[in-house]
């Protein structure tokens, strides 16, 4: 259960952390091809995990670009496949977030002296409601998935095995009562954190 | 006196239409100035060029002796506010709301606070500080605004119809303040509205605007008394059809 909430929770906030500015960059810039990236973002949300496995898998494996590093069936490569994941997620609410704060607003801003970093501090913090959503989404993604983890962890008990993949194995050994309880525990520990979340957010609403 | 204002034959025109035809006048340090003119007849956008939220397509504006085209936008607006027709307010408390301004300006706390109150208590805010801003009526919005918009103690105040959507007693309240700013600390003000009672309370100098031209400006009194070009004594009687 641990490892489940380390490898998801490191992988989101290291999303939110990189996906975040770089999401409110396109968002707010306008440059050439930004219509496109936008495309390609918001197709990438929709990454189904197993490929994402297969890729990073490919790239970790010992004759992948990142194979000197032996990471292969360690939880960093879990957290990397997940941040890979969790990456166009943020970044692609982040950018409709971003976009959806009125230009009345960002006028505003500007009437008031703000400099071009102000105004964006600003936007941002008008659309924060979105950012929570963003990293509220990424970590249900995260914390619910279980085909990226499956192949770069490999499921080695007590070193890469996670929630959702120890229940596949319980349920392959036809344990499935350990795998319902396992199952609850899954959905027990994603209500606590998006309790935690969804308080932030509403707080903001109010 | 010196123009802290000077708009030389300032044109600007949108895709669909012109929305200002060389427009000229100046405004000194500490008046007021009322610009009048039915919806669609330019003031908006005479307001936001000003403000440098739009670039005119042809003329120039001078402020405090610099040409805006050539000016720091920032440094520009840090010495003017504007407040827009339809209140726009953070979602932030109505305190921080109102510290915008001096947050950005990087003002010490101590000060910000002192300023903050200030203000709420001319706007008869006072309470409010708390309050989620987004939650606030119309009319208590738009207080809220110019209450930011005068913490800065701008010297050139924008005003562009401020109490068109609200209720006589926000309307009364609204030009108070306005009125006192203006005597207190001599902020120069031009405000856009298309009622002419309004220009006539608050204003020492007014300027009739149509279709993109402005037909007439003189004294609050003098254009209101003795208009000279037919179309503001048209407007004036309530007979101009728009």
């Amino acid at each position: 259960m641990l490892l489940s909430l380390r490898v998801s929770g490191t992988a989101t906030l290291s999303a939110a952390l990189t996906a975040i500015p770089f999401g409110a960059i396109i968002g707010l810039r306008e440059f050439p091809g930004r219509r496109l990236l936008i495309n390609v973002i918001n197709t990438l949300m929709g990454l189904p995990p197993v490929v994402v496995g297969l890729v990073v898998y490919l790239l970790l494996s010992s004759r992948g670009w990142l194979g000197p590093l032996n990471l292969l069936y360690t939880p960093t490569a879990m957290i990397i496949a997940q941040l890979v994941m969790c990456v166009p997620i943020v970044a692609g609410i982040t950018i409709s977030s971003v976009r959806s704060v009125e230009k009345r607003v960002v006028d505003s801003a500007k009437t008031m002296g703000a400099t071009t970093w102000q105004i964006s501090w600003t936007i941002l913090s008008e659309a924060r409601t979105g950012l929570l959503t963003a990293v509220i989404t990424a970590f249900g993604a995260a914390i619910s998935e279980v085909g990226a983890i499956m192949i770069v962890g490999g499921n080695i008990q007590y070193y890469t095995r996670a929630l959702t993949t120890a229940i596949v194995l319980q349920t392959r050994m036809g344990e499935f009562g350990l795998a319902l309880a396992l199952g609850i525990i899954l959905l027990a520990l994603s209500f606590a954190v998006n309790l935690v979340l969804t308080h932030l957010q509403l707080r903001e609403v109010r | 006196m010196k123009h802290l204002l000077e708009v030389r034959g300032i044109s600007k025109e949108y895709p669909t239409k012109p929305a200002l035809r060389n427009v000229s006048f100046t405004i000194e340090r500490g008046r007021t100035l009322g610009i009048i003119g039915p919806s669609g007849s330019g003031k908006t956008t005479l307001l936001r060029l000003t403000n440098l939220l739009e670039t005119p397509t042809s003329g120039e504006i001078i402020f405090d002796g610099t040409s805006l085209s050539r000016a720091d936008e920032v440094k520009v607006r840090r010495r003017m506010t504007m407040v827009f027709q339809n209140p726009v307010v953070f979602k932030r408390s109505v305190y921080e709301n109102v510290a915008y301004g001096l947050r950005i300006r990087r003002e010490k706390e101590d000060n910000v606070r002192k300023r903050v109150k200030e203000a709420l208590d001319m706007v008869g805010l006072a309470g409010f500080e708390r309050r989620a801003a987004t939650t606030l009526s119309g009319g208590e919005a738009q207080r809220v605004v110019l209450a930011r918009a005068i913490v800065v103690e701008p010297e050139l105040l924008l005003l562009d119809e401020p109490t068109a959507n609200l209720d006589p007693a926000n309307v009364t309240l609204m030009e108070n303040v306005i009125s006192t700013i203006n005597k207190t600390k001599g902020t120069t003000i031009i405000m856009a509205t298309h009622t002419m009672f309004q220009a006539e309370r608050l204003t020492d100098e007014a300027g009739f605007l149509l279709e993109g031209e402005l037909v007439e400006m003189g004294e609050t009194k003098e254009v209101f008394g003795k208009p000279k070009d037919p179309r503001t004594r048209a407007f004036i009687k309530g007979e101009m059809v728009y």
